[in-house]
């Protein structure tokens, strides 16, 4: 519940449908030096399942997944 | 002389590895877009956006009814026979022009699910080949394809990565693909 991660860049995917969240979120990561972390914003449910496979393919780790409504927000750490 | 046998083994052991690797599969996607569907060549095209996301490369082979997917609606060429004509008249002229595999219902099935996809901000083929474009998909246009249906390069659209060739250029390609789709 804490807000005790450092956020460098937010993305704001949301209304965007698939494959643009992943897409968007690869490019969005390079846009940020390794370790920092990038808070993505996304309406697309697909994503639930979608980021944790990206991030896992992409080497990079999701630190904290929240819901807001219909609103996921995935906050993504760069490791590589 | 131990040394010597040592080393004929180490050798010999460096020779199995570099064929391994060179079997090794890549981390890349293959796909044949044989059908000319809009769905499907769509579908295609999500899968191959998605795998360069994801960190993959993507070589796409466009033959048979995909082939026509790739002209340009404001090109065209010259100097075809009859059935060139008649295939370039009868097939679709290009992303915009291809239907919907199911549900066509003369034309309306497919205007209707593009008028969805627009609602719902679901990327039309167009906008898929031009996302593709720009993250390095590259394509690779079926040349026995062409020539049976009196196509000529010039009526294809301007991609950046798009290349004529056949069979064997596609699969030295797809032949160490992680994954090798026909769609």
């Amino acid at each position: 519940m804490s807000d005790d991660i450092q956020v460098t860049k937010v993305l704001d995917l949301k209304g965007l449908a698939c494959p643009m969240p992943v897409v968007k979120m690869s490019k969005g990561i390079k846009e940020v030096n390794v370790g920092e972390v990038v808070e993505a914003h996304t309406t697309d449910p697909g994503s639930l399942t979608d980021f944790p496979a990206w991030a896992k393919t992409s080497g990079n780790e999701i630190l904290k997944t929240d819901q807001d409504g219909d609103v996921i927000k995935f906050y993504v750490a760069r490791r590589s | 002389m131990d040394m010597q046998n040592l080393q004929n083994q180490l050798e010999e052991v460096q020779s199995q590895l570099e064929t391994l690797k060179k079997g090794a599969a890549e981390n890349k996607v293959a796909i044949i877009a044989f059908s000319g569907d809009m769905d499907k060549v769509l579908a295609s095209f999500v899968i191959a956006t998605g795998a360069v996301a994801m960190g993959m490369e993507a070589v796409m082979f466009f033959t048979f009814w995909g082939t026509p997917v790739l002209r340009d609606k404001n090109k065209s060429a010259g100097g075809k026979d009859l059935m060139g004509k008649l295939f370039g008249a009868m097939l679709p002229k290009g992303a915009g022009a291809v239907k919907s595999s199911k549900m066509n219902m003369g034309g309306m099935g497919t205007a209707m699910m593009k008028a969805v996809m627009k609602k719902k901000n679901i990327a039309s083929l167009e906008e898929m080949i031009a996302l593709a474009e720009e993250l390095g998909v590259r394509i690779y246009v079926c040349e026995m394809s062409m020539d049976m249906m009196g196509f000529k390069r010039e009526e294809f659209i301007d991609y950046k990565g798009l290349d004529f060739a056949g069979v064997a250029t596609f699969l030295a390609e797809a032949q160490n693909a992680k994954v090798q789709l026909f769609v």
